[in-house]
Parts: structure tokens; C-alpha cells; sequence
């Protein structure tokens, strides 16, 4: 069964419409990415998934109807989204941050568990972790909220733009450590990226949004072939 | 010599009790940046509270521990009745909102109480405990307020509750994303606000007597406390209403005499808005544009 299954999703801001109709579903335990340009609607779709935004149509996570629910309540039951521009607390420690992440949790020893085991995926968090996280640099506020997300013990990631503003070497190391996440936790992941590359590496399989639908679908090496994702968005 | 040292030490009980209000003040605005014209209102109507509980005959302490635990339900259902339904609208919108709660809270008071003026008394001895430099009221006063200071700082800085608390008011939209009510967080602050002033307000009652417009000055010394800390800074806030409190006595004592006291948290307010806004320990807010 899917993890989440998307129909007809309409959202926007005010008067202007993002989305236009958009139907998409997800494999549990699979990366999926969504693909496309500025504008196409990727963040508005992460962000109606997560009760961030006005939407019309149907989501299901879990076979849950969770359109007309609160953000804090579809967040309980196992979405974490990682915003763009991150959304960290910045006049909170690295430490408070995560422990925030695991808010809603209430087995505490695994909690503490978690939180050691994300310093050991990101060992720069630990040096910081009595930090101010507005003062961290931009890769590791990055790297914090990919773990304040994971704290939840989630079921589904939402991932807007983690390569953003990043290294390429860093981007590197995060993409590696999200595989592994989802390799030995399987936690499944829903990544918007411009770096549609690093994406179709990443993920199982990815749609591509133009204004607000979905143009293509297919695995990553169906679109990894495809002609007109690779002059658009390959380079080649 | 000694007059000075007795006016230094009785304005830093009277400002104990302005660094409360002024840290209710400074709660509400972190959560909502807006100052709560009705915080002073709120105190007074609970220290209303405590007075009748005391008079039908219960323990000092036990009707103050339960006035704090009213005034605390009390905060929580201004907030969800009445602050909720304008929470989008505009600013201005907000404090005539604000401005009626306070109208009402002393109509209401004086139609219950009347605007007789009432004795209120002090759970401290009568005898001074160290000498003649301070009445054992206005130690008592000093004492509840550093009691009231240490358990917010514990609550908010040791408790997974205040930290979600500090991240709502910080950072809403993030704040949703872990699963934080935003929205039951703003109540409780109002909740924790109101008990702050109910204990100012039963600290202050048997200094100025209790009547319905008892607070309006004080709520005045309380936001001078809170400007000059910066408002968006508690332990500015409790550092103000301390200084506030010392100056106003002393300068009251000594300068301009007790009549113009009040112009004091005046000037204060106007100076610190005209040098300096954001206070001494508030955050600087630049924005790009």
C-alpha cells in the first residue's frame, strides 16, 4: 500500500493558484523526489501535505485522510518536514532544538538514544550542541534540522531543498547519510530539489511538476533517459 | 545618610513587585509582541479575590496559593475567549481589545467591591526582622518576588513544557512542525502571566491599599521596568522594575518630591524610547529592505 497518496491537490496563496489538480502517491519506504523549476509548486506541495497552506483535494498518509487536519496533529503522527530556509529555532542551543524534534515522543530513553546517535551522524552538532543555532553556519544549520526532523522518529521526511546554500562536498555527506536513514530505518523520504541530479542519484523515483502538475513520473532511471529531463534539468 | 540607604531599600521592595508585573508584561509580549494594557487590571481583580477568600476566614497562604491557581485559569480563558477571535487582526485592533478588557476588569470591581478603599493584609510580622532599614512587608515582598523569578526560570529553562513554550513564542511556524500546539502555548503564557500579576498584585495591596484603580500606576512603573530592560528580555525586565523601584524612591525622597513620582516612570519610558528602544538588554531587530 502507498504511504501517501495525493489527488487532485489544489493549493495557493491568496488569488494566485500553485497547484492545479496534482496526483501523486508514494512507496513506503521509498525516496521519491519531485523535480522542477522555479515556481513549479514543489515547496507549495510539501507545505499543503503538511497543513502549511489552503489546499483542496485529497491526501492520505497511511490510508488516513489527513487534508483537513492541523499541522501539530499530522506532525504526530510521523510526517517531519524540513523546511526551506530551514526553520530552525535561532535563539535555542543546537541541543534544545533537537530535543524539540522528539516533543511529541514520549519514550524518553529512546529519545536520548536518538540524540546521541544523531551527533554521531553529524559530529559538528555535538561540538555545538550548547550553540545558539542562529550561530551556526549555514551547512550545519542544515544538518540540524535534517536531525531535528529525524528525532521524531518519523514515517515520512518531507525535504525541501537540503542541498540549498551547501558544499558540494557537505551535499555529498548528506545525501549519504539520508541513504542510510532510509536504508536502515526506513523512513521514507519525500525530497524536493533543484539539484535534479543529485535527486534522481538519491531517489527510487520522481515526478516532475511544471505549474503545478505533474508532466512526468517514472523511476529515476526512466527520467535519468528522458530527453527533455535531461536538456532542462540534467545540463546534457 | 541612613535616610538614602532606608529609600534604596524600600524601593527595591516596591520594585520586586514592579519587576513581576514588568515580566508578565514582557511574557505576553514575547508570545504576541503586544503589551497587555490590561495586565495591572487582571492583578488587581485577582488581588479582589484573594481579599474575599481571606475574609471569609481561609489561611493567608492557602488563599493565596489558590487565588495564584484562579488567576492562572483566569489568564487561560482571557486568552482563549477573548484574545483568540482577534488573533489576525490588526494591531491596533488588538489594544482597544486590550484597552476594553481593562475598562471592564475595573468597572466590574468596582461594581462588586465598590471603589471604597480596603486594607489588605500582609502574611509578614509587624515588626521589622533587621532593624529599622526595612519592614519585614517589604522584605517579604523582595523574597516572593525572587521566589516567583527562580521558578519561571526553572520552568522555562529546565522543563520540556517551558522549552516548547520558548519555541512557540520564538518560532510558531517551526514550532507546529514538531508537533507543538502553538495556539494552547499562548493560552498557557497568558495562564503563567496572570499568576505572575495575582502574586505582584497581592504584594502590592498592602502598600497602596486596595481599590479598583490601585494598579494603574504600578502597571505604569511595571512597563517603565520592562522599556528599560528591553521588552523582549526577562531578566532586563526584573532588572528594570529593581532600578525602576529605586529611582522613583529615591528621586521621589530626595529631587522631586512624592507628588511627581509618577511623572518618573514617565520621563523613563519617553527617555529610554527617545536614547535607546530597545533598552539595555533588549535584541536589536535590523530588517532588510
Amino acid at each position: 500500500m502507498a504511504l501517501l497518496e495525493v489527488r487532485a491537490l489544489h493549493a495557493g496563496y491568496g488569488h494566485t493558484r500553485v497547484l492545479h489538480g496534482l496526483d501523486f502517491a508514494l512507496e513506503t519506504g521509498a525516496i521519491t523526489a519531485l523535480l522542477g523549476a522555479n515556481g513549479a509548486g514543489k515547496t507549495t506541495t510539501l507545505r499543503a501535505l503538511c497543513g502549511m497552506v489552503k489546499a483542496q483535494g485529497e491526501i492520505r498518509f497511511a490510508g488516513e485522510r489527513i487534508d483537513a487536519r492541523k499541522t501539530e496533529d499530522i506532525v504526530r503522527l510521523g510526517v517531519a518536514h524540513v523546511p526551506d530556509g530551514r526553520g530552525t529555532f535561532a535563539h535555542l542551543t543546537t541541543e534544545e532544538n533537537l530535543k524539540l524534534g522528539a516533543y511529541t515522543r514520549k519514550d524518553r530513553g529512546a529519545v536520548d538514544a536518538d540524540l546521541e546517535r544523531m551527533y554521531g551522524y553529524f559530529p559538528r552538532l555535538a561540538e555545538r550542541r550548547r550553540q545558539q543555532a542562529g550561530t551556526l553556519s549555514g551547512g550545519e544549520q542544515q544538518m540540524l534540522a535534517v536531525s531535528r526532523a529525524l528525532m521524531l522518529a518519523p514515517r515520512l521526511m518531507l525535504l525541501d531543498e537540503p542541498s540549498f546554500g551547501l558544499a558540494p562536498l557537505l551535499v555529498n555527506e548528506l545525501f549519504n547519510i539520508l541513504r542510510r536513514i532510509n536504508e536502515r530505518e526506513h523512513v521514507s523520504m519525500l525530497l524536493v530539489e533543484q539539484n535534479a541530479a543529485m535527486a534522481l542519484e538519491l531517489a527510487n523515483s520522481a515526478y516532475l511538476l511544471e505549474t503545478g502538475r505533474v508532466v512526468l513520473a517514472g523511476s529515476s532511471d526512466d527520467l535519468k533517459r528522458d530527453d527533455a529531463v535531461r536538456r532542462a534539468y540534467l545540463g546534457h | 545618610m541612613e535616610a538614602l540607604l532606608h529609600q534604596i531599600l524600600a524601593g527595591l521592595a516596591t520594585g520586586g513587585i514592579y519587576a513581576s508585573l514588568a515580566l508578565a508584561l514582557v511574557m505576553i509580549y514575547q508570545a504576541t509582541h503586544l503589551v497587555n494594557f490590561a495586565q495591572g487590571e487582571m492583578a488587581m481583580f485577582t488581588t479582589y479575590i484573594a481579599w474575599s477568600l481571606i475574609h471569609a476566614g481561609m489561611p493567608y497562604w492557602l488563599a493565596f496559593v489558590l487565588t495564584v491557581l484562579l488567576a492562572f485559569v483566569f489568564g487561560v480563558l482571557v486568552e482563549r475567549l477573548v484574545i483568540r477571535p482577534v488573533e489576525h487582526a490588526p494591531v491596533l485592533a488588538v489594544v482597544v481589545v486590550f484597552i476594553a478588557l481593562l475598562l471592564i476588569l475595573n468597572s466590574v470591581a468596582g461594581w462588586i467591591y465598590t471603589y471604597t478603599i480596603k486594607s489588605f493584609p500582609s502574611p509578614f510580622p509587624k515588626e521589622p526582622l533587621f532593624g529599622r532599614w526595612l519592614s519585614s512587608h517589604e522584605l517579604g515582598a523582595i523574597g516572593v518576588t525572587l521566589v516567583v523569578v527562580l521558578l519561571l526560570y526553572g520552568f522555562f529553562r529546565f522543563t520540556p513544557l517551558g522549552l516548547a513554550m520558548r519555541a512557540a513564542a520564538q518560532n510558531p511556524d517551526s514550532a507546529r512542525l514538531v508537533g507543538i500546539r502553538v495556539g494552547w502555548m499562548l493560552a498557557l503564557g497568558w495562564g503563567l502571566a496572570a499568576a505572575v500579576g495575582a502574586a505582584a498584585g497581592m504584594m502590592v495591596a498592602p502598600i497602596v491599599y486596595l481599590d479598583p484603580n490601585m494598579m494603574g500606576g504600578i502597571l505604569l512603573y511595571a512597563f517603565a521596568a520592562a522599556l528599560v530592560g528591553g521588552i523582549d528580555n526577562p531578566w532586563g525586565a526584573v532588572f528594570g522594575g529593581f532600578l525602576v523601584g529605586v529611582l522613583e524612591n529615591v528621586l521621589g525622597a530626595f529631587v522631586i518630591g512624592n507628588e511627581l513620582k509618577l511623572s518618573v516612570a514617565l520621563a523613563i519610558i519617553i527617555g529610554v524610547l527617545l536614547v535607546r528602544p530597545s533598552g539595555f538588554f533588549g535584541s536589536v531587530h535590523v530588517t532588510r529592505v
